[in-house]
This record gives structure tokens, C-alpha cells and sequence, in this order.
């Protein structure tokens, strides 16, 4: 378990200071995938970096498994940092070795025998799909194929956390998609409990359990990742799960509501059923569905006609039915 | 063409090549030992900067400082000057072994120099990835930054030897040897072109050779380059 306890930093330039985080309170379970999403300059790359300690808080306390990273002396800190590996945007690999001598490296470090080494390093080769390339070197290698080596390295030391920043930030779509895939594998086969840092409301709702939203330095939401899904109740999380669409604001001016569908309500033909019961016309502006561990989630934003008494009949017949809706501008 | 009565003494009497043999002989040295001095002070001068691995301000500076001391003294008025420092480490300031020490003093700073900005060109992101890894400074100076510089580092080294090169044909004005003070003793003070112009001729093969060898020895040692 890692816990981020009133967690602050700042930093100190000659002529002012800069808040990166402040009051940052996370339990992050064993086990689970946990996103941290926020927009860049929000302060996730300086949060991840708080974990492991790579930036010294500037106050509150870091806990891995109930030990304060922060009270912890050097030697010790360095020993528990091999027990989170780490992964990040630009993959960050020894281009002077081959990528076999790349996934070594952690337990060279760790002190491991240099057979021993290297039968583990093949071991997880396999496991990424890698095996074929063990005596390449980084430069051979395409994003995705460096990427894995990355994946393969930070699991060398059997970590029990892997921390992820950006990971995916600098791939394209198809590649991401398969790292996401591996990311998730390795949290179901291996245990491995995965903090992953990102912009984007793809890689979250694709891996991830559990979800916090940062915002200006500031946690502003946290949750499970279908219920703030469907509902969330901060502005940065709305703007980042329903991006404004700019067509969207063209229109007649009746009230705008989102209809949010969970797995029980996703299926059926609702909007009909409502047009046909409350016998007024709607417009649909905007649909969405995702799937969050196997259950269809899904959100609809519609207009309703502006002759109020259609629209009244309308969200009288949303109440008493089983859809969760909202106004929405 | 003919040759100077001089040169013919000097080519049978098996001068000229040693003179070769001492030229490489000092260069080589030197530069041996500039890299053994250097690429410490270089790795600490890289570590102790401001972005550095461990900044220690006031160290930094102090060494900065006694580095541009000596690289701002032309090599010429060094080496006068140091004469009494290349009497005190190897008894005497004459000969091919003072000429060393002078070589020497000349090339640490400039080595050193060399090595710290090789350093400076690792991506900070890589040593990140290894103190994410649990490095402490130290293995990341010997497994992450030397490792990873190491073809800047070569490189650096082979335009260190060419510039000791240099300095040792200098170095013949008060009392070095090789194939400098063959053309100054001879061909200029003799006034026999011919002296010189071979000397010319084998220092320009000395560095092609050198620099041909390194270029093939950081090739081979790169690989950032595809292959």
C-alpha cells in the first residue's frame, strides 16, 4: 500500500515560489491499477516523482507498505527503490547496451550474480516479447519495442509497485493499446499493484481501477474510475471525460441534459421509449459508450424542445425512470 | 630530387626515426596520464555543478577556476614557466620525461574539460531511470555516465592527443625531442627546408593515422549508430 499523506512541494526560485502539489492525500491499494490524470503543469510528473522520492517532498509524508520514505535514511531509501520499478515517456534505456545488458542492469544494481541476471532478464524478455531482440540495441528499436524493453527492466527485481509516467505519451494509438494490454496483464498475472501518470481519459478508462483527478496542485477528484465516469463532480474532470465540442454550441437554446447509462441501463432503446411515452421531439448532440471491466458505460446528451411544457413532461418521465441524468450547459 | 647532405645524415644515422618513435612515445604518454588525471577532476567538475549529481558550489568553482588558470596560459609561457615544477617531480628540466610533465600540465585542464562536457550530453532522463533503479551516485558515475559517454569520451581523446602532439613540437624550443626539434634545429636553424618539410610530412601522417584509428575505434564502439 502506498500512502501520500498532506503531501506538499514547492519550489524556491530566486524571485518566487512555485506550488507544485499541496495537501495531497492517496491510498493507493495493493493490487489495483490507479490513475492519476490531470492536464500538463497540473503537477502528476512531480506527484509520481514524490513516490519514490526521485522529488523530496517539501512536506507530509510518503508511506510504502507503512515505512516513511521520508524519515528513511539514504542506504535505505536506495534499497527500497528497487522494489518500485519505473517507466517513463521517453523510455530512458542505456543506449550503450544491448537490451538483454538493459533488463541486467536493475539487478546488477541489486547485486544479483551475473548468470542469475541474465536467466531473469531472458525470462521477462519472453514475457514482454521480446526474446528474438535480447542483442539489440535500443537504437534498433521502435517505441513500442523500447517501451517493453522498459516494462521488462523495471519488473527485473520482482517490484511490488510500478510506477508509469506518461508511458504511452509518445506512442501511437495501436502501440499504446498493446503496452496498455501488457501493463494490465502484468497487473493480473504478477500482482504487480501499477500507478499510471497521464493526460490522457484513454489509457484511465482502459487499465485503470481507481482514478484520482489533479488540478492546479490539488487532488479535485478520486474514485472509482466507472463512478467518476459517470459522475464527475469536478470541472476538470468533466472537461476531460466530455470534451467540449464546439458544433455542439450552435444550436436551439432548450435545455441540454446528459443522460449517463450504467451496465444495468446501457442496453435498450431509452430515448425512443421517452419520445414515444412523453410524445415530444429531442435532439441527440452528443453520444459516448466505454467499456470499464467488461460493464458498457455511457452518456448521451440531448436537447429537449423548447416549449416547456414538453420539456417539463420530459424530465418528469427521466425521474421516475431508472436513467441518471443531469443539466449540463 | 635531392636530398640535403643533412637529411642524408640524419635519415642513415637512424634520427629521423627516432625522432618518430620519441614524438609518439611523448605523446602518448602524456595524453595516458592527462586522461588518468583528467577524467576525475572532469567527473567531478560534471557532478558538482549546479544541475549536477551532487552540487557542491564552492568545489566546483574553486576547480573551475584553477582549470581556466591554466588553459588560459599560452602552452609556450607555460612551459617556462613550469620548468622548476618538472625539475621538483622528475629531477631534471631537460629531456623527454620533463617535456612530459609539461605536456602534462597543459593537457589535464583541457581533458578535463573535455570530459565534463561529454558527461553534460547523457540524458538527464536516463539518470533518473537509474535513480529510480536505486543507484547511488557512485554507480551511477561508473555504469551510467562513463558507460554511456564513452564514444565522446574516445573522441575527446583523440583531439586531446592531436593538440599534446602539437604542444611537443613546442616543447623542442627549450630542450624536448622528436620530430620537432628536428626541424627546428635542423631545418630552421640550419636553414634546410628539406629537414622540415619531411618532419611536416611525418607529423601529418602521425595524426591522419591517429585520428583514422579513433574515428574506426568510436564507430565500433557507438551504438547509437544504426547498423
Amino acid at each position: 500500500m502506498i500512502e501520500l499523506k498532506h503531501l506538499g512541494k514547492t519550489y524556491q526560485t530566486a524571485d518566487q515560489r512555485i506550488v507544485a502539489l499541496e495537501d495531497i492525500n492517496l491510498t493507493i491499494q495493493d493490487g489495483e491499477i490507479f490513475g492519476i490524470i490531470g492536464l500538463s503543469g497540473a503537477g502528476k510528473s512531480t506527484l509520481v516523482r514524490c513516490i519514490n522520492l526521485l522529488e523530496t517532498p517539501t512536506s507530509g509524508e510518503v508511506l510504502v507498505d507503512g515505512k516513511s520514505l521520508t524519515a528513511m535514511s539514504q542506504p535505505e531509501l536506495l534499497k527500497l527503490r528497487q522494489s518500485i520499478g519505473m517507466i517513463f515517456q521517453g523510455f530512458n534505456l542505456l543506449e550503450q547496451r544491448t537490451v538483454l545488458r538493459n533488463v541486467c542492469f536493475p539487478l546488477e544494481i541489486a547485486g544479483v550474480k551475473s548468470q542469475d541476471a541474465k536467466k531473469r532478464a531472458r525470462e521477462l524478455l519472453e514475457l514482454v516479447g521480446l526474446s528474438d531482440r535480447e542483442n539489440s540495441y535500443p537504437s534498433q528499436l521502435s517505441g513500442g519495442q523500447k517501451q517493453r524493453v522498459a516494462i521488462a527492466r523495471a519488473l527485473a527485481t520482482n517490484p511490488k509497485y510500478i510506477l508509469c509516467d506518461e508511458a504511452t505519451s509518445a506512442l501511437d494509438p495501436n502501440t499504446t493499446s498493446s503496452i496498455l494490454d501488457l501493463l494490465h496483464r502484468i497487473n493480473k498475472e504478477l500482482g504487480v499493484t501499477i500507478v499510471v501518470i497521464t493526460h490522457e481519459m484513454k489509457v484511465i478508462d482502459r487499465i485503470c481501477d481507481r482514478v484520482a483527478v489533479i488540478d492546479h496542485s490539488h487532488i479535485a477528484e478520486e474514485g472509482k474510475v466507472s463512478e467518476v465516469f459517470i459522475n464527475p463532480t469536478s470541472e476538470i474532470a468533466r472537461n476531460l471525460i466530455f470534451p467540449r465540442d464546439r458544433t455542439v454550441l450552435e444550436t436551439e437554446g432548450g435545455k441540454r441534459l446528459r443522460l449517463s447509462f450504467d451496465g444495468k441501463t446501457t442496453c435498450g432503446p431509452h430515448i425512443a421509449r421517452m419520445i414515444l411515452a412523453c410524445q415530444a421531439p429531442v435532439s441527440i448532440l452528443m453520444a459516448n459508450t466505454k467499456e470499464l471491466d467488461g460493464v458498457i458505460y455511457g452518456y448521451t446528451i440531448i436537447e429537449l424542445p423548447t416549449d416547456p411544457h414538453q420539456s417539463d413532461k420530459i424530465i418528469g418521465w427521466l425521474e421516475n425512470s431508472e436513467i441518471s441524468f443531469e443539466e449540463v450547459e | 630530387m635531392h636530398f640535403s647532405d643533412i637529411f642524408m645524415k640524419l635519415w642513415n644515422a637512424g634520427l629521423i626515426q627516432k625522432g618518430i618513435w620519441e614524438t609518439i612515445y611523448m605523446t602518448v604518454i602524456s595524453t595516458v596520464i592527462s586522461y588518468i588525471l583528467g577524467l576525475p577532476l572532469g567527473v567531478v567538475l560534471n557532478i558538482t555543478s549546479r544541475d549536477g549529481l551532487h552540487p557542491i558550489s564552492w568545489l566546483n568553482k574553486v576547480l573551475g577556476l584553477i582549470v581556466n588558470f591554466f588553459r588560459s596560459i599560452p602552452f609556450i609561457v607555460l612551459m617556462v614557466s613550469m620548468l622548476p615544477v618538472a625539475r621538483l617531480v622528475v629531477g631534471s628540466s631537460l629531456g623527454n620525461a620533463a617535456m612530459i610533465v609539461m605536456l602534462v600540465i597543459a593537457a589535464t585542464p583541457y581533458v578535463a574539460r573535455l570530459v565534463e562536457s561529454s558527461l553534460q550530453e547523457i540524458d538527464g532522463g536516463v539518470i533518473e531511470a537509474a535513480q529510480a533503479m536505486g543507484c547511488s551516485n557512485f554507480q551511477i558515475v561508473t555504469k551510467v555516465l562513463i558507460p554511456e559517454a564513452k564514444p565522446a569520451l574516445i573522441t575527446g581523446g583523440i583531439i586531446s592527443m592531436v593538440t599534446i602532439l602539437g604542444y611537443s613540437a613546442m616543447a623542442a624550443t627549450i630542450g624536448g625531442t622528436g620530430l620537432g626539434q628536428i626541424a627546428i634545429v635542423y631545418g630552421h636553424q640550419r636553414s634546410k627546408p628539406d629537414v622540415t618539410w619531411v618532419c611536416v610530412l611525418l607529423l601529418v601522417i602521425i595524426v591522419q593515422v591517429m585520428q583514422a584509428v579513433g574515428s574506426a575505434i568510436v564507430h565500433r564502439t557507438d551504438k547509437r549508430i544504426r547498423q
